[in-house]
C-alpha cells in the first residue's frame, strides 16, 4: 500500500498516450477519495511503526522496571504511553501488539482468500451437483455459531499464535467463496472463456487463469473489510483470555488488561484501544473506498 | 406456512447433529483433561473419578450417551461448579442474558432505523455525515473498549450509574451493559437504514405517492420505511448472532450472572460439558432465531413465497 500514490502519479502521465485500462481508472477514482487516500496514509504509518518497533523506543518489550509500575506517561524517561501493571513500556508493547495484531489479520485474510477463491470459483465454474453441494456445504457452515467454534478450539488445543491463523481464516472463507461463486456464475458464460475451452485447456487453468482474475474486485474489495473483521475477532479472543500469550501481546489483550485498571491508569486502555480503533476504521474507509472505485455501477 | 416451519425444524436436526459432533469429538481428542490440575491423585481414586463422570466408557458408548442426554434434555454435570448440572446453570443464567440481549437488539433497532432514516431524509446534509461518521465510530470501535469507557465516563467519573454488578436485577444496572451491547449494532443498522432509504426514495412509487400529493409525513412514513425495512430485517438474523456473541463480553466485563458469563469461566477452566452445552444452546438460539427473520421477512416483502 506504501507506494500506491507515486505510481498514481506516474500512470497519470502515462495515460494520455496510452489509454487507461480498468485497473488504472479504478486506482485514479481512488485516489480522488480523499477518506481512503488518509486511510491508507495512516495504514502504512501504522505499519511502518509496527515493522520499526523494535528501533523506535529505548525501552526492549518485555523488560520489567521495578520502579515504574503503572506509572504515566512521561517524557524524561521514555515512557511516552506509560507503563502497564509489571512496569513494562506501554509505547513498545502497543507497538509490538500492532505486530500481532496485523499478521494475524492479513494472515488469516489470506488463508480465507486461499479457500473461499478456490471453492467458489470451482463450484461456480463447474455448477450442477458440484455446486450445489459444495454450496449447500458453506449453508450448514454458515449456520454454526463459529466464533463458539473458534474459542471452543483455543481451550482445547491450547493458545497458539498458528492455530488463531488457521482458525480465524477458516471461519471467514465462507463469504468469500460466496461471493466468488456468483461472479463466476456471471463470467463463465462470456465469450473468452468459451474461446479458452475451445483451445483445450484444462479446467482447473481456466479457473486459475481466467476466471479469478476476472473477479477479483469483488474479492478485493470484501479483503479489505475482512482484515478488520480478523483483527476485531482476534482481539476479541485475546480480550477473553484466550488469545496469543505472554511475554507476546496483541491489543485485545493489552485492552484487557486496561479494562481492568481503568480508574487507576487510564493510558493503558487508551493508547492500545485508539490504535485498534484508528485501524479498523481505516480499513473499513479503505475497503469503501476500494468498493466505490472498482464498482463504479454502485454510485 | 406451517408446513415451511416444520422443514425448517426437521432441517435444523442434522444441523445440530454435526454441532454436537464436532463439539464432542473435538473436546476428546484435545490433549489434557479437565482434571489435570488437581495434584497427583492415586490412581485408584483417579478411576472412581472417571467412573463418576463416565469418562472410563469407550469413546462411541460416551457419545451415544451424551447424546441421548441431550434428548432428554440433560446437558450432564459441571465439572467446575461442583453440585450443578450443566442445564442448571444454563437455565439460570438465560432470564440475565434474554433481558439484556432482547433489550439490546429492540434498543438497536429502534434508534438505527431511526438515525438512517433521519441521514436518508437529508442525504449529503451536515447531518447526514454526522450520522454516518458516528455510525463507522461505532462499528469500529469494538464493545469491549465501548464498555469500559462508557464505565469510565458514566460511572467512574460522573457516578451516575453502577460500575459493574447485576444488583439482582435492578434497571440502573441494565443501563450500561445493554448500550454497550446495542451501539455496534445500532451503528450497522443506521447505515442499512440509510443506504436503502436513499435507494427507495429515488423510486417510482415514492414520486408516484408524491405526485399524488400524499403529504411528506405518510410518503415517508407508510411508503418509504416499509420498502427500506427489508434489508435491515435479513440483517437481524446475524444481528442477533453478533448480540449473542457480544453478550459473552460484556456479560463477563459487567459481572452479569448470564450465559455468556458461564461460557468463559467454562472456557478458562476447561470445564467441557458446560462449554458444549452453552455452544448447543447458543446454536439452538441462533438457529430458532433466523427461522423467525426468515417469517418476518416473508410477511413483510409478498414477493417471497415460503415453499
Amino acid at each position: 500500500m506504501v507506494g500506491l500514490p507515486g505510481t498514481g502519479d506516474a500512470l497519470a502521465g502515462v495515460a494520455e498516450i496510452e489509454g487507461r485500462s480498468l485497473w488504472q481508472d479504478a486506482l485514479a477514482r481512488l485516489l480522488r477519495n480523499r477518506a481512503a487516500v488518509v486511510a491508507m496514509i495512516v495504514l502504512s504509518i501504522v505499519g511502518a511503526l509496527a515493522i520499526l518497533a523494535p528501533f523506535l523506543s529505548p525501552h526492549p518489550f518485555d523488560e520489567i522496571y521495578w520502579d515504574r509500575i503503572q506509572a504515566p506517561p512521561d517524557f524524561a524517561n521514555g515512557h511516552w504511553f506509560g507503563t502497564d501493571g509489571n512496569g513494562r513500556d506501554m509505547f513498545v508493547r502497543t507497538l509490538y501488539g500492532a505486530r500481532v495484531s496485523l499478521m494475524v489479520g492479513l494472515l488469516a485474510t489470506g488463508v480465507s482468500l486461499l479457500i473461499g477463491v478456490t471453492w467458489g470459483a470451482t463450484a461456480g465454474y463447474f455448477g450442477g451437483r458440484v455446486d450445489n453441494f459444495m454450496m449447500r456445504f458453506v449453508d450448514i457452515m454458515y449456520s454454526l455459531p463459529f466464533m463458539f467454534f473458534v474459542i471452543l478450539l483455543m481451550v482445547m488445543f491450547g493458545r497458539h499464535i498458528w492455530l488463531i491463523f488457521i482458525a480465524l481464516g477458516a471461519v471467514e472463507w465462507l463469504t468469500m467463496a460466496r461471493i466468488v461463486r456468483g461472479q463466476t456464475l456471471s463470467i463463465k458464460r462470456k465469450e473468452f472463456i468459451e474461446a479458452a475451452h475451445a483451445s483445450g485447456i484444462g479446467s482447473f487453468k481456466i479457473i486459475f487463469r481466467h476466471v479469478i482474475p476476472n473477479v477479483l474486485g469483488p474479492v478485493i474489495v470484501y479483503m479489505t473489510l475482512t482484515v478488520p473483521q480478523v483483527i476485531l475477532t482476534e482481539s476479541f479472543l485475546s480480550f477473553l483470555g484466550l488469545g496469543v500469550q505472554e511475554p507476546l501481546t496483541s491489543w485485545g489483550v493489552l485492552i484487557s488488561e486496561g479494562a481492568r485498571v481503568i480508574e487507576t491508569a487510564p493510558w493503558m486502555l487508551i493508547f492500545p484501544a485508539t490504535f485498534l480503533a484508528v485501524t479498523l476504521f481505516c480499513f473499513n474507509f479503505l475497503g469503501d473506498g476500494l468498493r466505490d472505485a472498482l464498482d463504479p455501477k454502485d454510485r | 406456512m406451517f408446513r415451511y416451519v416444520f422443514r425448517r425444524l426437521v432441517s435444523a436436526v442434522p444441523t445440530l447433529l454435526i454441532i454436537v459432533t464436532i463439539a464432542f469429538f473435538m473436546m476428546r481428542v484435545a490433549p489434557g483433561g479437565p482434571f489435570d490440575q488437581e495434584r497427583n491423585l492415586p490412581p485408584e481414586i483417579e478411576a472412581n473419578v472417571l467412573k463418576a463422570y463416565g469418562l472410563d466408557k469407550p469413546l462411541v458408548e460416551q457419545y451415544l450417551d451424551y447424546v441421548g442426554g441431550l434428548l432428554r434434555g440433560d446437558f450432564g454435570p459441571s465439572f467446575e461448579f461442583r453440585d450443578f448440572t450443566v442445564r442448571d446453570l444454563i437455565f439460570g443464567g438465560f432470564p440475565a442474558s434474554l433481558q439484556i440481549g432482547s433489550m439490546a437488539l429492540l434498543l438497536a433497532i429502534i434508534f438505527g432505523v431511526a438515525f438512517g432514516a433521519f441521514a436518508a431524509l437529508r442525504q449529503n446534509s451536515r447531518v447526514d455525515y454526522a450520522v454516518m461518521t458516528l455510525a463507522m465510530t461505532g462499528i469500529a470501535i469494538p464493545n469491549f473498549v465501548m464498555a469500559p469507557i462508557l464505565t469510565l465516563i458514566l460511572g467512574v467519573y460522573l457516578s451516575l450509574l453502577p460500575v459493574a454488578g447485576w444488583g439482582d436485577g435492578a434497571w440502573v444496572n441494565k443501563i450500561l451493559p445493554v448500550v454497550a451491547l446495542a451501539l455496534p449494532q445500532v451503528a450497522y443498522i443506521s447505515r442499512l437504514t440509510r443506504g436503502s432509504m436513499v435507494e427507495v426514495l429515488n423510486s417510482n412509487y415514492i414520486r408516484t405517492a408524491r405526485a399524488k400529493g400524499l403529504r411528506e409525513r405518510i410518503v415517508v412514513g407508510r411508503h418509504a420505511l416499509k420498502g427500506a425495512m427489508l434489508p435491515v430485517v435479513s440483517y437481524l438474523g446475524p444481528a442477533a448472532a453478533a448480540v449473542v456473541t457480544g453478550s459473552v463480553v460484556i456479560e463477563t466485563i459487567f459481572e452479569v450472572p448470564g450465559i455468556g458469563r458461564y461460557f468463559v469461566l467454562g472456557a478458562l477452566n476447561r470445564d467441557y460439558p458446560l462449554v458444549m452445552g452453552t455452544v448447543i444452546f447458543y446454536a439452538m438460539l441462533i438457529i430458532a432465531l433466523n427461522l423467525v427473520v426468515d417469517l418476518i421477512y416473508a410477511w413483510l416483502d409478498p414477493k417471497v413465497r415460503l415453499e
